[in-house]
């Protein structure tokens, strides 16, 4: 607001080379709208597919929804069991995001405040982690999850989603508990406060912020990711959400609108989402990579 | 674990469960990876130490010569339409008029969907045969120009890339949005006095400016289009053909479909020094110590 209001101001006062400013430049907007129909407009024609009929997808408007639109692909993908794979997913999310999160934390507690030798030397590893990309590791991965018995398990998702999560996690909790100012942990130096003491009741409250972040990215991830699943699963009953509807291609096969809806489905918790909290979402996906 | 005792064991306690799930799950399979890349090996039977015979074999054989190729190809297109898209994007919605903001909720929708997500809509509901960008092509007498996108080979490299395009662009829109609020107004205040019109503020300020968030972005979408995977699995599986067999998908297909576990993990470790030489290496011709006070900025 107050940004906007100086540009304006700034634009007032800058009023005498009027020649040389085009006032009402169409070319922004121009551009904006194009932009807007490239980018929204997939997501819509998914949407309007979903409610029609399987019989009425092809006539279908390129624009309108359907007039008489249907529930019925929302019925027959929860009567194929998407409900199972949601929770599926919630589960490994969950758990994996809870340990990601805890374990970074006391992690970047050690690294930003106790700045021994070795928190020093784990920085650097788990920056080092930041350039291995994933499907580099899949292979011993997999060989690793098969011979621990957790091959075809939820469980077995979980462990290899900890580890990719924890460099971004550690690197932006390190940089947000590193400007906590001193002042406030002399304090508690001085009330005789431990580190474990120091960490739930000084450091955990003051980092809510950068934890919310950390959450949000790591959930975003974990929910959408479709690697690990494809690997280190193979039963329907423990299928993730994206894994689930890779599978629902094959089998829906010409049925479009039936696998729109369950995309739509799959996406609808992280459109909630979006609604209630777009500006930390948004803050979440970016964090790692400056501004 | 009292303050002033040994930091050396209170900071190995608490790095202690984030550390062995990393070097566990992370760390120690990359480097297994190179340990198996020496095998013959398919998963199933005893695996038999061949020396350098698949690395030989990767670079011979004319498949993964071929996707290595078709990587080299998604990643210097993949960098020449999202780089001046996400640019100008970024600048626009880097302004704070309002309808800015409300087109930009829109723009970031992408961000949210998995790749699968976004695979089956534009595989199935787009891009098909009768999909709905055919559909518009014939609508408008531009029937002619209708095509099997993914089903052609000599078209379905350039659907994916622009699908990928699709997918990747608002993310680096919102890098490019921060780096444009972050310069200075006066700058285009006194652009504006000395009478510099939209374009001229553009490339003489708004773009040397920005040049730090250029190289992020760059590094970002070069080494990540070396792990392109999940769309193109999705979309077409690496087909018609070969057309879209990218390196990932290569390395999937020969460990995992075809069992050669030892050649699959030779092309992982390629794919993994390709990244971590591409990182480097641009890091380095852009200035690395910039970047790193850029990074750690947060």
């Amino acid at each position: 607001m107050v940004a906007a209001g100086r540009s304006a101001r700034a634009e007032r006062a800058a009023k005498p080379p009027r020649a040389g400013r085009l006032r009402a430049n169409p070319a922004p907007l121009l551009l904006g709208l194009v932009w807007f129909v490239v980018a929204f407009y997939p997501v819509y024609y998914m949407f309007i597919t979903s409610l029609r009929t399987q019989a009425g997808f092809l006539s279908g408007s390129l624009w309108m929804p359907p007039s008489n639109p249907t529930l019925e692909n929302y019925a027959g993908v929860i009567e194929d069991g998407i409900g199972l794979y949601f929770l599926n997913s919630a589960f490994v999310t969950a758990v994996s995001v809870a340990l990601i999160v805890a374990v970074s934390f006391l992690a970047a507690y050690a690294i930003a405040r106790i700045r021994s030798g070795v928190a020093r030397a784990a920085f650097k590893v788990f920056l080092l982690g930041l350039a291995i990309p994933l499907q580099a590791a899949i292979i011993p991965i997999y060989v690793l999850i098969v011979h621990i018995g957790l091959y075809d398990t939820l469980y077995g998702l979980i462990p290899p989603q900890v580890a990719f999560g924890i460099p971004l996690t550690v690197l932006i909790l390190v940089n947000f508990i590193r400007d906590i100012p001193n002042e406030l942990y002399d304090s508690m130096v001085l009330d005789g406060s431990g580190h474990l003491r120091m960490m739930w009741n000084l450091v955990l409250p003051l980092s809510r912020p950068a934890l919310i972040t950390v959450v949000i990215y790591n959930a975003l991830q974990v929910w959408n990711n479709f690697l690990f699943p494809l690997i280190l699963t193979q039963s329907s009953n423990i299928q993730t959400l994206p894994l689930a509807l890779q599978q629902f291609q094959g089998q829906y096969g010409v049925n479009v609108p039936g696998l729109m809806a369950a995309v739509f489905l799959s996406v609808l918790p992280v459109m909630v989402l979006y609604l209630i909290a777009r500006r930390q979402l948004l803050g979440g996906l970016t964090a790692g990579f400056g501004k | 674990m009292s303050g002033r005792s040994s930091g050396w064991a209170a900071s190995s306690a608490l790095l202690l469960p984030a550390a062995a799930f990393f070097l566990a799950f992370a760390l120690g399979p990359m480097a297994a990876a190179v340990y198996i890349s020496f095998l013959d090996w398919d998963g199933v039977s005893a695996p038999r130490w061949i020396g350098l015979g698949n690395w030989a074999h990767a670079f011979t054989d004319s498949l993964t010569l071929r996707s290595l190729f078709l990587t080299a190809q998604v990643m210097i297109l993949s960098w020449a339409i999202q780089t001046p898209v996400s640019l100008l994007l970024g600048v626009f919605l880097a302004g704070y008029q309002r309808y800015r903001a409300v087109l930009g909720a829109f723009y970031f929708l992408p961000l949210l969907f998995s790749a699968v997500a976004i695979g089956l809509i534009w595989s199935s509901s787009m891009l098909s045969a009768d999909g709905a960008l055919n559909t518009f092509l014939r609508s408008v007498g531009l029937g002619f120009a209708a095509q099997d996108w993914l089903g052609d080979p000599d078209l379905a490299l350039y659907a994916v890339i622009a699908v990928i395009a699709w997918q990747f662009i608002p993310f680096h829109t919102l890098l490019y949005q921060a780096g444009a609020r972050q310069i200075p107004r006066v700058l285009y205040e006194a652009a504006r006095i000395d009478g510099a019109g939209t374009l001229q503020q553009f490339f003489y300020i708004t773009l040397p400016q920005l040049k730090y968030t250029v190289v992020t972005s760059t590094v970002l979408i070069l080494t990540g289009s070396l792990t392109y995977f999940d769309v193109i699995y999705v979309m077409t599986g690496g087909g018609p053909g070969f057309a879209t067999r990218v390196l990932p998908l290569h390395m999937y297909i020969t460990a995992f479909q075809n069992a050669q576990i030892g050649y699959g993990s030779a092309i992982a470790v390629i794919l993994a020094v390709a990244g971590v030489a591409l990182s480097l290496f641009l890091l380095r011709v852009t200035g690395f110590g910039r970047m790193e006070s850029q990074a750690e900025g947060l």
